[in-house]
């Protein structure tokens, strides 16, 4: 079975981000890091790959940046990668990435199952991993935290997801979408051998008119980023015993209306 | 006669509380252009949840009981948004961010090639009724602003407590629509094989008041029992068992945790506070024996009133707390917890 993941470069996640001169967020010297999500769809998609005697394709949307994200899944042992890049999806338009998205995978022609992690952290959404099911038109599910089975000939698959309220297991048709929580599994460190595989490798750049792609015209951009506004708040510390710190902390925390 | 659809989530023909909060953003979109406001129930009890979203200021609402939409699935539920999208055509439609309304606005504004904004904490209607909102990325670092440019329905989901529901008027009534699903059972592609509710659990975003556990938690005074493997993680769920969660208890709280005791598996990850965790906005966070990493404060800057509890004065938790105590969490935190029982009776 051919099994697509998804995944970018985010920065560290200890890294400050705050907004550059240019008016674009900046970690500074930090390094990037596979979204931390991600890093467990990675390890599903080599999993159910080699269970199938099958391939796992990693795709990145963006610019150069992803490609360490690339590298570093080609090093865990991802068998190809690809990068998606066109200036029309600079908007931050999560629609037209989604576009771009389910076409790449509809290029790669014989793709059963996309796995992703269950957000991006540096664009904080969801979203992009939703509309590209749609625009597949495959079967979604979300949060999916064990693939109990998948059988390509039937085309079924059986999983269970965490939902808000408790535990799912759901049976659905493939080809299917999904997103995984950290539950699923142990992702792999990258091997020595790998990292020297992956230094060398070089990774396909596709366009939307390489994926003869029609992306749905922008209704959404980002008009710009703001760093956090200070807190503002005086701090004031409580003394005394633990008896009198607590009594001084509910009359206080009555008085702000918080109890 | 235009309409804004704001969406009420159910669970066993219940309204999730922050449906409400859907309805009060999804009357102030409408009431900038003198629209009304439609809720859409999907599921059993439809038309009771139906009456109460009235109360909290639906004017309308189209209802949905069939089979299929008993539990939640993306394919049938965003087949019959999709098409009611399609036949009213509203200026917007509203949700507060749970998963699944996560999902399904964004499928069926795929659907329709529709703008959306997701997880919005703050919300403004222009001039020409297009919508621009503010939202938090890289993990709560930075705030993005992101504006509604192309035409067509607006999809917004809404970070829960961002907005305020209103005060329910009991005598309001709303003019209830029953409509036919969009999926049969045989054209959906996905079977709940079953479930299993977890019960009790406090939803972390949901959350009024939060009291959270960090690192030190592993400082319990008490002594592991003999033989125990690994004493460090033995004291540390003690502890979020017998301190921290009566806290919360008493509070009407839930219980929160750093990654760094998730990490050393004091508590389970679904406690998880922070970058890789939830980010919450309670009107109370306390931190006991948290020193606030960056990855946690992404997590819970936004919090009304922080309290900090920690043994080392000079912990970066501090800087971002209205209150101090520095010292011994496992002195402290019973203290406050009996104290809050003494002075509000719980």
């Amino acid at each position: 079975m051919h099994v697509v993941a998804f995944t970018r470069s985010t920065p560290d996640t200890a890294a400050k981000v705050e907004v550059g001169a240019n008016g674009q967020p900046t970690w500074g010297d930090a390094a990037t890091v596979v979204n931390p999500w991600d890093e467990y769809a990675l390890e599903e998609a080599i999993l159910q790959a080699e269970a199938t005697s099958g391939q796992a394709t990693v795709i990145a949307l963006g610019d150069e940046l992803h490609n360490e994200a690339l590298k570093h899944s080609l090093a865990m042992g991802l068998n190809a990668a690809i990068r998606v890049e066109d200036a029309a999806l600079n908007t931050g338009d999560a629609l037209a990435a989604a576009s771009a998205a389910a076409a790449a995978v509809k290029k790669l022609g014989d793709v059963k199952l996309v796995i992703c992690g269950k957000e991006a952290v540096d664009t904080g959404t969801d979203q992009h991993i939703f509309q590209m099911a749609r625009k597949l038109g495959w079967t979604l599910l979300s949060n999916v935290s064990k693939i109990l089975s998948v059988d390509e000939a039937a085309g079924t698959i059986r999983v269970e997801r965490q939902i808000e309220q408790g535990k799912q297991v759901v049976s659905a048709a493939l080809p299917a979408v999904l997103t995984v929580t950290k539950e699923i599994n142990e992702p792999r460190y990258p091997s020595f051998i790998g990292i020297r595989k992956a230094s060398k490798a070089t990774i396909p750049v596709w366009s939307l008119a390489d994926l003869a792609a029609e992306v749905p015209s922008a209704g959404v951009s980002v008009t710009g980023y703001r760093n956090l506004p200070p807190r503002d708040v005086k701090l004031e510390m409580l003394s005394g015993t633990p008896e009198e710190m607590a009594a001084k902390l509910v009359d206080l925390l009555i008085e702000e209306k918080v109890l | 006669m235009t309409t804004v659809f704001a969406f009420i989530e159910t669970f066993k023909g219940v309204a999730s509380p922050a449906s409400w909060e859907a309805v009060a953003a999804a009357k102030m979109i409408a009431g900038a252009g003198g629209a009304s406001v439609t809720a859409l129930v999907f599921g059993e009890n439809a038309s009771a949840v139906a009456s109460q979203a009235a109360q909290y200021g639906a004017n309308a609402a189209l209802v949905c009981e069939d089979a299929t939409l008993a539990q939640f699935r993306l394919e049938p539920f965003a087949a019959l948004l999709t098409a009611l999208v399609n036949e009213h055509k509203p200026v917007a439609v509203v949700a507060v961010s749970s998963s699944r309304a996560r999902e399904l606005l964004a499928a069926s504004a795929a659907d329709t090639n529709s703008p959306m904004l997701s997880e919005v904490a703050a919300l403004t209607v222009g001039a020409d009724g297009k919508l621009s909102a503010e939202r938090a990325v890289y993990a709560g670092k930075v705030i993005s602003d992101v504006a509604v440019t192309g035409g067509g329905t607006q999809f917004v989901t809404l970070r829960s407590r961002a907005f305020k529901a209103a005060t329910p008027d009991a005598s309001a009534q709303a003019a209830v629509t029953t409509v036919a699903p969009a999926l049969s059972e045989d054209q959906i592609p996905t079977k709940i094989e079953s479930f299993e509710e977890e019960v009790g659990k406090v939803s972390l975003s949901d959350a009024a008041i939060i009291v959270s556990g960090g690192r030190a938690m592993a400082n319990n005074p008490k002594d592991a029992p003999a033989g125990t493997a690994d004493a460090a993680v033995w004291k540390a769920q003690d502890g979020f068992a017998h301190t921290i969660q009566p806290l919360a208890e008493a509070l009407g709280g839930a219980v929160g945790a750093s990654r760094a005791a998730v990490d050393a598996g004091y508590i389970p990850y679904a406690h998880q506070v922070g970058q890789t965790g939830k980010v919450v906005a309670p009107d109370l966070y306390i931190a006991a024996g948290i020193s606030g990493a960056i990855q946690h404060q992404a997590g819970m800057r936004t919090s009304k009133v922080i309290v900090a509890i920690n043994k080392d004065p000079e912990a970066p938790i501090f800087k971002m707390a209205r209150f101090g105590l520095v010292g011994d969490l496992y002195a402290i935190v019973p203290a406050i917890t009996a104290e809050v029982k003494r002075r509000l009776g719980k």
